[in-house]
């Protein structure tokens, strides 16, 4: 039995009351233990706050009840170190070249340029983005982006990282390629992976388990292992297990999905009368 | 728009709020609005014991006003303003609409254009007073001249960007649904660009205002910039404070009112 | 060079040139409008003889001062209302309807505070440009893209070290709006005052040229004040076209 790498017990998510509206119960309860090296991947409805638990977990946000913890320590309020989190929007930064975006968490932290300049061409070499060095974000297609943003979160060497729907915003076969990236990447570093997607493919494809929650207030309904090797990349579609795995997923996710929208559809039907 | 500025609209999260909610934030914002009133005229009452010789304090102010609205000297004046006013807005808002939705429709005219208005709109208009005078003489022609030269330009300038700027989608769904192009302009292309173009009608009022004061200010023997002047001239400092005073409110009330008028259109 | 603008250098010229036909011809009275040749050369002439560069020293220097305090103060007052929500609900209609009012109004209360010197008039320059700073900073503020807020706290960074690595350079563009509105308006500001309210500059030079129906002299400081103003304007406005190219916007 490992130690965890990453442990959530009991956390849940309260909004308080705002605008004429009681609270509304977010996420949770929620337990999750992390595995060192681990590549988990969520997948959920709309609005099950999915992304509040990665906030939650990352320290970006508080929660209402239950603890986080990170290789032992309490995470409350303040992203520790050794976490590393991309985000779905674009946070490449613009006014800088793509060499000195990736370079942007390494200068804060007083390290010396010669060390700098290794560790960031090493990260450039890694993700193929050497031609593209000088170039400024808006040079670049959002794919490219991403990559600048993951290259980013990569320099600072995290033991853990975080991605929120990372490729949302682009093509389905760009998202294919990305998350063979993100396998390759996960081998080379050997760092925990946490993936909020709302792919259920890439999800079974990508992770060693998938975890799916219920719509809000979301908790884990089903854990679903994918046993696949470490070496894997996108074209573990052709694998029977595939298809099997995929449809565990959706059928769990199909009702929950519903339950949401049907919310939703009530909730701007009583706004609109 | 970059060029110009306008009043950017706080933004609020706009949630599935009841009525309710709506109104205690409007009335919360009305409260604060009366606050910063407030602390403005706690100020002013302190400028004023500072340098008495320059300004009224702020009860002598309302005291005088009032007198003022009573008085015809004042309407004969506020009237003349008033007249030099909506005939310069009118041909400010309906000339500068115009012109920019030509030039907002016809793409490379809009692009010439373009830096000619904005260098237009940044320099010192009041320099070429003098020309205005020499070429319409001295009367309300030359008044209405001053107004419609500040304030047309702003309209032009909204109306074009906010033609040009049409989503392309917008007019693919108008042939998608086979509109006349009468049934287009209705419905689609008016209702997309209204909200900015009330925008720039926004400040072009405010801009064909100070336009007609001023040249009331630098030429004129009536209207309220005369007014002004004249009590700056003859330190008659308690009626000029006074006019300031009306017409701040006047620009004020106005201002909300548009305001409140743009933030409807653009929901 | 492109089609657009080759036009644009037409429409210009073509312009100019009809009104100079219009002057030559007759059609426009001399006493009304000078042909733009006869103000061009007086103007050289002018400039030469030196007559007028206390003026200009005087016009640019309170220009100077006006836009430099605007922009700093503008920022500053920008910063802290978009700290405090309700204090910003508060000041939106104020903002909308700033440029009604003309300050000039508040000459005679700044030549008390200040005396018959320059700074009444640099008041009234830097009362105009503020504003468009402030908005223009409240705009910025506004737009910058709240994922970038989050990027500084995955990265622990202090509020200084956020202000200044990622909320000033998101903002910069807005900002660089503002400043140039900024230096736009206390021209504008600076000129009139000197206009209406006299006190030395190029803008009273103007109107004394009014005043004595000296039209040469006249026209002349016009179409210098013209050229100059436009100048400094589009090359700022250039500049910020690179700037945002580079950052695929504008």
């Amino acid at each position: 039995m490992s130690v965890s790498h990453a442990e959530l017990r009991e956390v849940s998510k309260i909004f308080p009351a705002s605008g004429g509206q009681g609270d509304v119960h977010a996420l949770g309860p929620i337990d999750l233990n992390l595995a060192k090296g681990e590549f988990i991947a969520i997948v959920g409805p709309s609005g099950c706050g999915k992304s509040t638990l990665l906030e939650i977990l990352a320290g970006l946000a508080l929660p209402s009840g239950g603890s986080i913890s990170f290789e032992g320590r309490p995470v409350q309020g303040e992203v520790p170190y050794g976490v590393g989190v991309v985000f779905q929007e674009d946070a490449s930064l613009p006014w800088l070249t793509v060499w000195d975006n990736i370079s942007f968490g390494l200068r804060r932290e007083g390290t010396e340029s010669a060390e700098i300049k290794r560790k960031v061409e090493d990260v450039i070499a890694f993700m193929g983005l050497e031609d593209f060095a000088r170039a400024y974000p808006a040079q670049l297609s959002g794919g490219m982006r991403q990559r600048v943003c993951i290259a980013r979160t990569l320099v600072l060497e995290p033991r853990l990282i975080l991605l929120d729907e990372p490729f949302g915003a682009l093509d389905q076969q760009t998202r294919l390629l990305m998350g063979d990236e993100l396998l390759r990447l996960w081998r080379k570093t050997g760092a925990t992976i946490f993936l909020i997607t709302h792919a259920i493919d890439e999800a079974v494809m990508l992770a060693d388990r998938v975890a799916v929650m219920s719509a809000r207030p979301g908790c884990f309904i089903d854990m679903v292992k994918t046993d696949w090797g470490t070496n894997r990349d996108s074209r573990v579609v052709a694998d029977p297990r595939f298809g099997t795995l995929t449809a565990r997923v959706w059928t769990r996710l199909r009702e929950e999905s519903l339950k949401s929208v049907g919310r939703s559809n009530r909730a701007t039907a009583v706004a609109l009368s | 728009m970059s060029v110009i500025p306008e009043a950017s609209g706080s933004a609020y999260v706009a949630g599935q709020d009841s009525a309710r909610a709506m109104q205690r934030r409007s009335l919360q914002r009305l409260l604060d609005s009366f606050l910063l009133i407030a602390a403005l005229v706690v100020v002013w009452q302190l400028v004023y014991w500072k340098s008495e010789v320059a300004i009224t304090g702020p009860i002598e102010t309302a005291k005088t006003s009032i007198e003022l609205l009573g008085s015809e000297n004042f309407w004969t004046h506020a009237l003349a303003s008033g007249r030099a006013f909506s005939l310069s807005l009118l041909m400010s808002s309906v000339g500068g609409v115009a012109v920019g939705l030509a030039l907002g429709a016809h793409r490379f005219s809009g692009a010439v254009a373009a830096p000619i208005l904005t260098a237009l709109y940044t320099i010192p208009k009041v320099t070429l007073y003098p020309m205005v005078l020499l070429i319409f003489g001295l009367g309300i022609s030359a008044k209405v001249a001053f107004g419609v030269m500040h304030g047309i330009i702003p309209v032009v300038i909204f109306t074009m960007d906010a033609v040009r700027n049409i989503d392309p989608v917008l007019m693919k769904t108008a042939r998608v649904f086979r509109l006349s192009p009468r049934e287009t302009a209705f419905r689609i292309l008016i209702p997309a660009v209204l909200p900015e173009i009330v925008t720039g009608l926004r400040v072009g009022f405010s801009l064909t205002l100070l336009g007609v004061i001023i040249g009331e200010m630098f030429a004129s023997q009536q209207g309220l910039g005369f007014m002004i002047i004249n009590g700056m001239n003859v330190h008659n400092v308690r009626s000029l404070t006074a006019v300031v005073l009306l017409l701040l409110l006047f620009a004020v009330a106005s201002g909300t009112v548009l305001l409140a008028l743009e933030r409807r259109l653009q929901r | 060079m492109n089609r657009v603008t080759i036009v644009r250098l037409c429409v210009i010229a073509g312009s100019v040139l009809a009104v100079e036909a219009l002057c030559r011809f007759g059609v426009i009275n001399r006493l009304t409008l000078l042909p733009p040749s006869e103000m061009a050369t007086y103007l050289l002439h002018l400039l030469g003889s030196g007559e007028i560069n206390q003026a200009i020293v005087q016009t640019f220097s309170n220009v100077a001062i006006a836009f430099i305090l605007s922009v700093v103060l503008g920022f500053l007052v920008g910063a802290v209302i978009h700290a405090i929500p309700r204090l910003r609900r508060a000041c939106d209609p104020f903002l909308a309807s700033y440029y009604s009012v003309p300050v000039f109004v508040f000459y005679p209360l700044f030549v008390s505070i200040f005396g018959l010197n320059r700074w009444p008039l640099i008041m009234i320059g830097f009362l105009f440009a503020i504003t468009a700073m402030v908005i223009a900073t409240l705009n910025g503020l506004d737009r910058v893209p709240p994922v970038l807020l989050k990027l500084a706290r995955v990265h622990r960074m202090s509020r200084s070290a956020e202000g200044l690595r990622i909320v000033l350079p998101a903002a910069g563009p807005y900002l660089f709006t503002g400043v140039k509105l900024a230096l736009a308006y206390s021209f504008i500001g600076v000129l009139a005052g000197e206009f209406i309210l006299s006190g030395g500059g190029l803008g009273y030079a103007i109107a004394y040229a009014y005043d004595a129906f000296d039209n040469r002299t006249m026209y002349a400081l016009m179409l210098f004040v013209l050229i100059v103003v436009t100048a400094i304007n589009s090359a700022l406005f250039i500049w910020e076209q690179r700037l945002l190219r580079r950052r695929g916007r504008g």
